[in-house]
């Protein structure tokens, strides 16, 4: 049987600023994948070592694109890539969001957990109400606007929107369906602030293969152990428990 | 012109798959041929099955990996019934890295395995990521024998020991080894490291140390290798930080008889064929005809 390709080289297309230490790279060629899975991505040899795990901002017939935030080495070396540079990435991995048939669903993000949204928002036909938190700044919401309805804003600082906790300003009773991605403390706040079984969680671990051999990215969940990167990243509220 | 015998067992090529970074092989048949392989050791199993460690597992470090996995893993039986029917389809050998608490999980593994056809057993003495049992076994002379010849007593399967760099006296242990019966080496497992997050003011793990594993271990790995070949009659498997051919030939040149292959594993699902087709390359273009021309010979 013919084996997949395991890494692929792909040229870069733009790899632009688009908010505080936040670029969108988007990469030349025809991608699979659907909202909520990730890609593994490297552009460099050995150093550092592991590939790095970022979600699907978009696909069109002949673009991928990922939105990162820079916090280390790995993306700090993708910051510094240019049109016509190749990069390496390994792909599409992990479950996914499920659709349904829904008609009101919101999306929860905090800063960069948004980067899986636009994709996300784009394959929803339904009404779409965007939760989005920030530290201070925001980003890639004028990206997001054509393809959701209402757009709720806050931020730590309360530089825009509401200040403060973005779960201050959402009412979950509105809706059917809610998916949600951002740092754990949020995460976990807002599974205690809604109906489980209809919140889907996109989660965040340190992972080594991407692929589900290492078990270095699981979580611990109501059937034991799971891995993120092939039984997730995407989880229902119910089956996962956070660390205090 | 890879063929390879490890005490007794034929591999088509010296080239295995480490324990614990290959699970037992399903992730990667999408990526490469498993048939291709010399062998495969599997995700270490012990008698009950276990959950692992909580907390952060993997951590980047320069040139390498720390991991705190704690041997998570669905049992032996759970293995046999499970996972090793699907391992039977293909041709590499299949080696069982069985893990223990106390020596009755190792014998009791160890008979539950009387019952298949594998051939070689790894007895994994060396996990620095569970608290009782594992490395505990694998760091002292004494408790190396006392594992090792209670298992030869039990089990008439291949008994290739793998052994701690963690250990009070390597070499010693491997003597041991030798004295109680076991027919192969393999080193070494991971080394154990420590890794602090500043920040927060705690150790990276819940543990508070893990296994460092990658290209920053192969130079001491390449030394404990050559000092134990040097010191035991048996067969070696060496391994630790080997990333492409190059490494695995500096590994048989220090004395291994076959090679195992882990963190490379996360970093290109592919690299053991190119392992392989490369040291195919290097003896081609060396005039070598059996790598026992080169074994050993630093
Ligand atoms: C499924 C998944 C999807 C993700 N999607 C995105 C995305 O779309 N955009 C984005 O900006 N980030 C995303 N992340 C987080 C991103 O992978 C990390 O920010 C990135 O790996 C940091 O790498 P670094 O080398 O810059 O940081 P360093 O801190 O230098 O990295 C050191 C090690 O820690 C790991 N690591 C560091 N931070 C994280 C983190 N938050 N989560 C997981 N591993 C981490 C790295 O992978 C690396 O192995 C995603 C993570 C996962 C698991
Ligand atoms: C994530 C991970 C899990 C491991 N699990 C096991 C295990 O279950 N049993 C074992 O004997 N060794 C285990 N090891 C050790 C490896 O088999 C190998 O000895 C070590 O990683 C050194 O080789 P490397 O540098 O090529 O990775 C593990 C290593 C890693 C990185
Ligand atoms: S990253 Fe290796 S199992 Fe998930």
């Amino acid at each position: 049987m013919a084996k997949k390709d395991s890494y692929v080289e792909a040229e870069i297309l733009s790899n632009e600023r688009v908010g505080d230490d936040v670029y969108k790279l988007v990469l030349s060629g025809n991608f699979e994948g659907q909202p909520g899975q990730f890609y593994m991505l490297k552009n460099w040899d050995l150093h550092p070592l592991l590939s790095r795990p970022f979600s699907i901002c978009d696909i069109t017939a002949d673009t991928i694109t990922f939105l990162y935030l820079v916090v280390g080495t790995g993306t700090k070396l993708l910051k510094d890539l240019h049109k016509g540079d190749k990069i390496s990435l390994l792909g599409p991995l992990g479950n996914g969001f499920e659709f349904g048939d829904y008609k009101k669903v919101a999306i929860v993000s905090g800063g960069i957990g948004i980067a899986p949204m636009l994709y996300l928002a784009k394959k929803l036909n339904c009404q779409v109400d965007l939760y989005a938190g920030f530290r201070d700044y925001d980003y890639f919401i004028k990206e997001m606007s054509p393809y959701v309805d209402n757009i709720y804003l806050s931020s730590d600082t309360g530089m825009v929107g509401h200040k403060g906790n973005v779960l201050e300003i959402y009412n979950d009773d509105k809706y059917d369906q809610v998916y949600a991605c951002g740092p754990n403390p949020m995460l976990n706040a807002l599974k205690n602030v809604s109906d489980q079984e209809k919140l889907q969680l996109s989660l965040e671990s340190h992972m080594a293969c991407g692929i589900g051999a290492c078990l270095g990215c699981t979580v611990n969940t109501t059937e034991g152990m799971k891995r993120v990167c092939v039984d997730g990243p995407v989880f229902t509220s119910s089956e996962v428990f956070f660390d205090a | 012109m890879l063929k390879t015998d490890l005490c007794g067992v034929s591999l088509k090529n010296p080239v295995i798959a480490a324990s614990g970074t290959f699970g037992f092989g399903r992730e990667f048949e999408p990526y490469l041929d498993l048939n291709a392989l010399g062998g495969i050791s599997t995700k270490g199993l012990t008698y009950h099955s276990k959950q692992g460690n909580t907390g952060q597992r993997i951590h980047e470090t320069a040139a390498g990996i720390m991991n705190s996995i704690g041997l998570q893993n669905p049992s032996v039986k759970s293995f046999i019934e499970n996972d090793l029917p699907f391992m039977k389809n293909f041709e590499s050998e299949i080696i069982v890295n069985l893990g223990g608490n106390n020596i009755d999980d190792y014998v009791n593994g160890a008979l539950l395995l009387e019952d298949t056809d594998i051939n070689i057993i790894e007895l994994n003495i060396s996990c620095p990521n569970v608290k009782e049992g594992g490395m505990a076994f694998g760091i002292k002379c004494e408790s190396a024998f006392y594992v090792v010849s209670e298992i030869k007593k039990v089990s008439s399967k291949k008994i290739m020991v793998k052994l701690s760099p963690n250990a009070d006296d390597l070499v010693r242990v491997a003597t041991e080894c030798e004295r109680a019966g076991a027919d192969a080496l393999s080193l070494v497992n991971t080394f154990n490291a420590l890794a602090i997050d500043i920040k927060r003011r705690k150790a990276v793990f819940d543990n508070i140390t893990a296994g460092l594993s990658g290209p920053c271990i192969k130079p001491i790995a390449l030394r404990m290798v050559r000092d134990v070949y040097k010191s035991v009659s048996i067969p070696v498997v060496g391994m630790g930080g080997i990333m492409n051919a190059a490494d695995a030939i500096e590994f048989i040149m220090a004395g291994s008889t076959a090679i195992q292959v882990g963190t490379a594993n996360f970093i290109n699902p592919k690299v053991m064929i190119e392992i392989i087709q490369g040291m195919e390359e290097f003896m081609e273009n060396e005039g070598i005809k059996n790598l026992d021309e080169i074994k050993g010979i630093i």
